[in-house]
């Protein structure tokens, strides 16, 4: 009853905010001269102040590309945090012109909440984990097995999902928590552990030997996540979107942190100098100086970068899915000329 | 001669040695015998209480100290099976403060030095009510501008508070505004005109009818929603503004109670003696019941500052939420044991601390009442 209410309010407000015209993001920014970027309470490798105080992970990455891209300074980013009760709303409620924190691109956010998704910069999904012992290199592998899952989620209907679809049997071991979840299966009271993949890397680099788990290569479920803008500035959106482009773009074309002033200098590729801005001002199409993915580059890296230093090396994702398309993955930036 | 009346040095009275007491009626095991073994129920009760510390006392003790890492990185610690303190070592700058800037710690550190030189001014009993009452009213405007920067300092973003710092600061805040407001609207409650009345029951009952939470939501989520976003406050104030609010309910209600147990003949002799109505209710009333209710007063600040953890919900990395996330850190996954402890035993501390204060308080309190 309160929840119907509720929904129907932000309903309301969603239509409210979607009418009043977000024109003018870049502008208010520029002012500002500090992005406000929604980020995450704390998501491993994600979005986390490490001891330092600093925000560290792929979504503060990214603000601070856009930030630079825009301001020049990848510093000029206030960092908020969101609850994901209010992630959607921040944004589409002006309170923080971008937000990095997580989320899944859906029809119904996209479409019906007020935002608009920018550019996928990671595909989770659900995976699974096994021991290294059992020798199971596929999810198919798990036929007759257990799976520790927590119930009354999406995971554990995607998983009946799946084993239907593949017609094996799997036998789902259900939790009302994720942490008694990985329990149980650090127990050896199931096979398998599923749930995001991203998750499941940061559960393994908490386990006392992260080396005797293996994270299955195959996701079952479709979870790409997305920075998103307020709904109605569409320069601004498409500021983001090629921000993100241009650092998959960067690592495609072989241009990191240390290489970009060389590269920029003295690269013969068209592609190299277009996209540092050293033949074709690509900036100016969007409303940004020359140097927006130079400055862009030099402080955060380029994807794989990016990718390494948050995701790689603290928690040992691999990138699977979210290889270069030229590896067999799905990251593909769209041309920028 | 009366020789009887001549008293030689051996006539001196001289007290015998107090016998000792009875047997059994001191040292330990009497007072074992007095306060656990009094009866069958206590005794069973209390076999199966010492069995039961007996029982997990060697494993906390192995967890806490003999197996915990002391020092070095995660993976000494993961190497061990006790606890990993150089976690929390590591984590404790940004515990204390989150994300605040670490080259400008001494700001909120003199911030927290005066709060507890007023707290022990206080106590000392030095300074004239009204003085007292002024500076209390005034820490909170300083603790606000040396976290937040003014008069030429570097400012600090809202979005940058956090940590312990963050709970305090709500939970000051929360106190220091609320009891004028509490007081209010318990005088408008109880002394009001039929209207002023209606509204302040009004607001208390509605206040106190839904839970806290809600009215976090309220402020953070639900706000933005309905105003242009040129009016809308930052999330920190707005959070700030429905703590208050929640916590001015409760306090009238307080204050109500110490309003009601005031006799008729105060009022009735101050306004005899040709005091205004308005200065025998502030110097006359409001001391005296305030006084009576300096217990249940102390409960809703431990209560407030506790119920300040709840702020995790809309995106403040307050203590709690800078001890969950500090978890999360990729360097340091896998110690939430150590991290929820030491967040409990903060937790603990501090409360513990603030109801002795309060005790302290009360007692001086009543023997100024017998003076």
């Amino acid at each position: 009853m309160m929840k119907t209410r509720i929904m129907v309010l932000a309903a309301l407000a969603a239509t409210v905010s979607a009418g009043a015209a977000h024109a003018g993001t870049l502008e208010k920014v520029r002012e500002a001269g500090v992005l406000a970027c929604g980020v995450s309470e704390g998501v491993p490798g994600f979005s986390n102040p490490n001891s330092e105080g600093r925000w560290e992970g792929l979504d503060a990455d990214v603000c601070r590309a856009v930030a630079a891209a825009v301001l020049g300074d990848a510093d000029a980013v206030r960092f908020v945090p969101l609850s994901s009760k209010q992630k959607i709303l921040a944004v589409s409620s002006g309170q923080v012109e971008m937000t990095s924190r997580t989320t899944t691109w859906t029809m119904k956010r996209d479409g019906a909440e007020g935002v608009d998704f920018t550019q996928v910069i990671f595909f989770d999904g659900q995976g699974f984990m096994v021991r290294a012992e059992s020798g199971i290199t596929t999810a198919k592998g798990l036929d007759g097995g257990t799976v520790c899952v927590t119930t009354g989620t999406t995971t554990e209907l995607n998983l009946a999902d799946f084993a239907r679809a593949q017609n094996i049997q799997i036998e789902a071991v259900v939790f009302e928590g994720k942490r008694e979840a990985v329990e149980a299966y650090l127990t050896d009271r199931c096979d398998a552990l599923t749930t995001d993949a991203s998750q499941l890397a940061s559960f393994r680099m908490s386990f006392p030997d992260p080396g005797a788990h293996t994270i299955l290569p195959n996701l079952i479920s479709k979870e790409p996540l997305a920075p998103l803008v307020a709904h109605g500035d569409n320069n601004w959106k498409d500021i983001v979107s090629w921000t993100v482009y241009g650092l998959l773009a960067a690592e495609e074309l072989g241009i990191n942190s240390a290489n970009v002033d060389e590269m920029a200098a003295s690269s013969s590729n068209p592609d190299v100098q277009r996209l540092l801005g050293s033949s074709v001002d690509t900036g100016n199409f969007v409303g940004l100086g020359p140097s927006w993915m130079k400055d862009a580059i030099s402080a955060v890296g380029n994807y794989g970068e990016i990718f390494d230093r948050n995701l790689t090396i603290p928690l040992g994702l691999e990138r699977g899915v979210n290889a270069q398309w030229k590896d067999g993955g799905l990251m593909y930036a769209m041309p920028i000329r | 001669m009366y020789p009887a009346m001549r008293s030689t040095s051996a006539d001196v009275f001289r007290p015998t040695d107090a016998r000792p007491a009875p047997g059994g009626n001191i040292g330990m095991l009497r007072w074992l015998q007095e306060n656990l073994f009094s009866g069958w129920l206590n005794s069973y009760t209390s076999l199966v209480l010492i069995g039961f510390v007996l029982w997990v006392f060697p494993a906390v003790l192995n967890w806490l100290v003999l197996d915990a890492t002391f020092a070095g990185d995660a993976d000494t610690c993961r190497q061990n099976t006790g606890a990993c303190w150089p976690f929390i070592v590591d984590k404790f700058p940004v515990l204390m403060v989150g994300v605040y800037p670490q080259e400008l710690l001494w700001r909120p550190g003199v911030a927290c030095l005066a709060l507890l030189v007023l707290a022990a001014v206080t106590y000392t009993d030095r300074l004239k009510g009204a003085v007292l009452v002024v500076a209390w009213l005034l820490l909170p405007v300083f603790a606000l501008i040396m976290i937040g920067g003014a008069f030429g300092m570097v400012e600090v973003e809202q979005s940058l508070w956090g940590g312990l710092m963050l709970s305090v600061l709500l939970a000051l805040v929360g106190v220091i505004v609320s009891i004028p407001l509490g007081v209010l609207l318990a005088l408008g409650r109880y002394y009001g005109s039929p209207l002023i009345k209606a509204l302040c029951v009004g607001f208390i009952e509605l206040v106190r009818g839904v839970p806290l939470i809600t009215i976090l939501f309220m402020a953070s989520v639900m706000m933005p929603m309905f105003l242009p976003p040129e009016m809308v406050i930052n999330n920190l104030m707005r959070i700030q503004i429905g703590m208050i609010f929640f916590s001015a309910a409760y306090m009238a209600e307080v204050v109500r109670g110490g309003l009601q147990a005031i006799p008729k003949g105060q009022t009735e002799a101050s306004l005899a003696l040709g005091v205004s109505p308005w200065k025998t209710i502030a110097f006359v009333v409001v001391p005296q019941a305030l006084r009576h209710v300096l217990p249940p007063l102390i409960g809703r600040c431990i209560a407030l500052f506790k119920d300040t953890s709840l702020v995790i919900i809309v995106g403040l990395l307050d203590f709690l939420g800078m001890i969950k996330n500090s978890a999360f850190d990729p360097e340091w996954l896998g110690f939430q044991k150590e991290a929820y402890f030491f967040a409990a035993f903060v937790y603990w501390l501090i409360c513990y601390g603030l109801s002795l204060y309060g005790r302290a308080l009360e007692n001086r309190g009543a023997s100024g009442a017998r003076r």
